[in-house]
């Protein structure tokens, strides 16, 4: 995907179209960035610029009051403690739901690609059409679910709910990926008598390092980036930056101040952002493998 | 002997009944919790006395969830319409030679990486008729400006797409990107010695060849919009009135809020068997092509 494009591709003849070409390219640009830099700007703008209204204008003294208030004493209709709780809270739920789902999918993925059965389409049929399953139809079962182990509204709960929803999507990328490692290698790992769980973790794991960084970026993002799951299962103590910011942005007093929900909404997306940037091959990568699923 | 000595060993079927076990308790068994809730009188307390198809009933007559419905194929259309035609203008942009390739890549997929509900904040300041794009225009000298469609009960639903659109044209740009990088060198070579204009060359022979790429994409987009909610909290709140109300918020607001479980219920599987109907010709063809 990022090698170069082949020399055949020819390039737009006439000058005029080049140049209609690019004029395209730049409009599209500003307007992916317009959103962002506006939201960027006005977070850096004291409360007097806010009010003369010119949303497009640069900071004249540009100052980080609104993200020192977003951060740790914006109000959010329950308490005054800013997006600061929120962020902590999302990174001890992105964590190890991250890490348990996309281990828990690689080894489901591996055993489906191993797993010779006249049931194996009738079984990926099933897994497929789960990724689209709408989540209102499992909702309130799940609530049903959890509260009888007493995990509804707990920190527990809320990982549980985001591995098991999103262990379909992992284990079908990675059955995939399993589905072209050639079969000899875990032939012979088996020849050699080692287990199914053996073989996993000392020969195939090893090699999946690419495939690893790509699904761990995918499910990141998703988890961090969800509001209905952190808004319905994880509890007061846990809601996700995401709540903590909508509470934020439609509590009462917010409305005063929208240089500060624009701090707190630009923080709440940095994480992810750092993430997009830093691995930008890994998730034009993720993007591609997740398309063409099955 | 030898086989059964194996199957001792290397039991992958062991891990594949426990995976699908949990798929088929929280997946497939609670479809048919909520399918049988949708057949009873459950209001607050769940009460599992089959009453039929009532709440069919109650739901397709009531007003609020057919404006959802409504809204979703407007907005299910125009975005997935905008979308492709965006992205696939963009991919083929890209796919010419230019400068910059990556750079112009990385600023058309960030916003993948953003929430839709930051991307619904942010659309939402931007496009808010005071302090927005509208303001800002009329304080530059142009009185009359308008463009409140934030605020205007029937155009409010446009907005929304705006900022989807925005959302997930640069993943159908990738996606479709990606395809195009595959086409054969032969087949451009030909094009060319056949002298054929590079519109047609694209609607006639690269894209038909393409279809399954541009299937999934299609497919991608229409969970989207079924699945729509977080946009629509961020940004509208469903309103002006219920004017952008969505069947996914319709459905989480009378579980949770309004506390109406049997109608909610009725609501998800409703929801469930558009999707379902939607995707089965594409589940038809992927499951053929395996067999």
């Amino acid at each position: 995907m990022t090698r170069s494009p082949p020399f055949e591709r020819p390039v737009f003849g006439p000058r005029a179209a080049r140049f209609g070409l690019y004029a395209f390219l730049f409009v599209s640009a500003a307007f992916f960035l317009l959103p962002l830099l506006l939201v960027i700007s006005n977070s850096l703008k004291p409360m007097e610029e806010i009010r003369q209204g010119n949303l497009l204008a640069f900071p004249v003294k540009p100052t980080f009051d609104a993200w020192v208030t977003a951060w740790k004493s914006a109000c959010t209709g329950l308490d005054c403690g800013g997006v600061r709780p929120g962020l902590w809270n999302s990174v001890k739920i992105t964590v190890p739901a991250v890490v348990i789902s996309t281990l828990a999918g690689a080894l489901n993925g591996y055993a489906l690609a191993q797993w010779k059965s006249r049931h194996a389409n009738l079984i990926m049929l099933l897994v497929m059409v789960g990724l689209f399953i709408p989540y209102q139809a499992m909702l309130y079962p799940t609530v049903k679910i959890l509260s009888s182990f007493g995990l509804f509204r707990t920190y527990c709960g809320i990982i549980l709910v985001h591995v098991v929803y999103g262990l379909p999507y992992t284990t079908l990328l990675f059955r995939n990926f399993y589905v072209g490692v050639p079969e000899e290698i875990s032939r012979a790992a088996r020849m050699e008598g080692a287990s199914f769980f053996r073989t996993f973790r000392s020969v195939i794991l090893p090699l999946s390092t690419n495939i690893l960084v790509v699904v761990a970026i995918l499910q990141f993002t998703g988890i961090w980036n969800d509001y209905l799951l952190g808004l319905i299962f994880a509890g007061n103590d846990n809601l996700p930056m995401t709540v903590q910011l909508t509470n934020i942005v439609n509590n009462a007093r917010g409305s005063a101040s929208p240089n500060v929900n624009m701090a707190a909404a630009v923080i709440t997306a940095i994480p992810t952002l750092i993430v997009y940037f830093l691995s930008g091959r890994y998730f034009v990568r993720g993007i591609a493998a997740g398309a063409v699923k099955g | 002997m030898r086989t059964w000595l194996h199957r001792q060993t290397f039991r992958p079927d062991i891990t594949v009944v426990v995976f699908f076990g949990v798929v088929a308790v929280f997946f497939y068994g609670s479809i048919l919790w909520t399918g049988y809730m949708s057949l009873t009188r459950s209001t607050l307390i769940p009460n599992y006395n089959f009453a039929g198809f009532d709440q069919y009933i109650r739901l397709f007559t009531n007003q609020r969830w057919l404006v959802s419905c409504l809204n979703m194929v407007i907005f299910g259309v125009l975005y997935i319409v905008g979308t492709l035609a965006f992205g696939t203008l963009l991919s083929v942009f890209a796919d010419r030679r230019i400068r910059a390739e990556s750079l112009f890549r990385t600023i058309f997929l960030y916003p993948l990486a953003v929430s839709l509900i930051v991307t619904g904040l942010s659309w939402r300041w931007v496009l808010d008729p005071v302090n927005g794009l509208q303001g800002l225009v009329r304080g530059m000298g142009w009185e009359s400006f308008t463009f409140d469609w934030l605020t205007d009960p029937d155009r409010a639903i446009y907005t929304l797409v705006i900022a989807g659109i925005w959302h997930s044209a640069g993943l159908i740009m990738v996606i479709i990107l990606a395809g195009l990088r595959g086409v054969d060198d032969d087949l451009w070579k030909a094009i060319r010695m056949e002298g054929i204009p590079l519109w047609r060359a694209y609607l006639q022979v690269i894209f038909p060849g393409m279809r399954p790429v541009v299937t999934s994409c299609v497919v991608l987009l229409m969970s989207d919009v079924i699945r729509g909610y977080d946009l629509v909290i961020a940004m509208t709140k469903g309103g002006p009135g219920i004017a952008t109300e969505m069947p996914a918020k319709f459905a989480v607001d009378y579980y949770f809020a309004r506390v109406n479980l049997g109608l909610a219920s009725a609501a998800s599987i409703s929801m469930l068997v558009l999707s379902l109907l939607l995707l089965a010709p594409y589940f038809y063809s992927e499951f053929r092509r395996r067999m």
